[in-house]
């Protein structure tokens, strides 16, 4: 595997403030791989369109998770075609993305993600006009959850 | 590679028509994110479900895209309507290029 300076110098920031958490010698690994950035995400789900905050999009997320591997998360936004859901503290910042059909009674999911770190979680969603609006919520993680 | 992938649904057996229901679906499967070594610190490879798919009578309900993110066992729940009886169709997708299927009937009364 090739170890570059930036992944390194990545690495070892990461370290400053992770203590001697495994995350970052993980983070290291994760340089090596190409992963798309939070806001490269967000980037091609928009198209590169206007995004408002905004509470036609609801995020549900505990204010603290004390176990980082599967803290329940529920979004709803409703009319929306796509919500897109990010952790950009994580590893691989994306979450999931949901696409709702003609069936779906509400556009609504709810599901269980894993948070590396103390972040904010954002839900993005593509309402019905076309426009995007974005909403965030804190959740503090007491045990990381990166893939343990 | 995954094994002992069981998927779970929860759905109501009979609903009225255009009724509101919710389903709730877990499927036991790794999730593993790729980010873990092993004790020889070896980086365990990605090996997760990267696609769930929801369709009534080959209409779509919900397609979602998932990333290492979501937990071991992913879990999921939404609301879909019931126009008419039919069948719900649940399709989970693996890296390792496994389908995994379930069916459930729902009486419309």
């Amino acid at each position: 595997m090739l170890i570059s300076r930036r992944g390194v110098l990545a690495a070892s920031a990461s370290l400053a403030g992770l203590a001697l958490l495994p995350m970052a010698v993980r983070a290291q690994d994760a340089a090596a791989a190409p992963v798309q950035t939070a806001d490269e995400m967000i980037a091609e789900f928009t198209g590169g369109a206007d995004v408002t905050e905004g509470d036609a999009v609801k995020l549900t997320a505990p204010e603290i998770a004390e176990n980082g591997n599967t803290v329940p998360i529920s979004v709803e936004a409703a009319g929306a075609s796509e919500i897109l859901l990010i952790a950009a503290e994580n590893p691989t910042p994306g979450v999931a993305k949901f696409s709702f059909g003609p069936l779906a009674a509400k556009q609504a999911a709810a599901t269980r993600i894993r948070l590396a770190k103390t972040q904010d979680v954002v839900a993005i969603a593509k309402l019905a006009d076309g426009s995007f609006v974005r909403t965030a919520a804190n959740v503090k993680v007491t045990i990381g959850g990166c893939g343990g | 590679m995954a094994e002992n992938v069981k998927p779970r649904v929860r759905v109501p057996k009979t609903a009225s028509k255009d009724e509101v229901i919710t389903i709730k679906t877990l499927i036991s499967h790794p999730m593993e994110s790729g980010q873990r070594k092993d004790k020889d610190g070896k980086t365990i490879p990605r090996s997760i479900i990267n696609r769930f798919t929801v369709e009534f009578n080959g209409q779509l309900v919900l397609d979602s895209t998932l990333e290492p993110a979501i937990s071991t066992n992913p879990y999921f729940e939404f609301d879909a309507k019931v126009p008419e009886t039919g069948e719900f169709k649940f399709t989970w997708y693996d890296d390792d290029g496994s389908i995994y299927e379930d069916a459930h009937q729902v009486e419309v009364s």
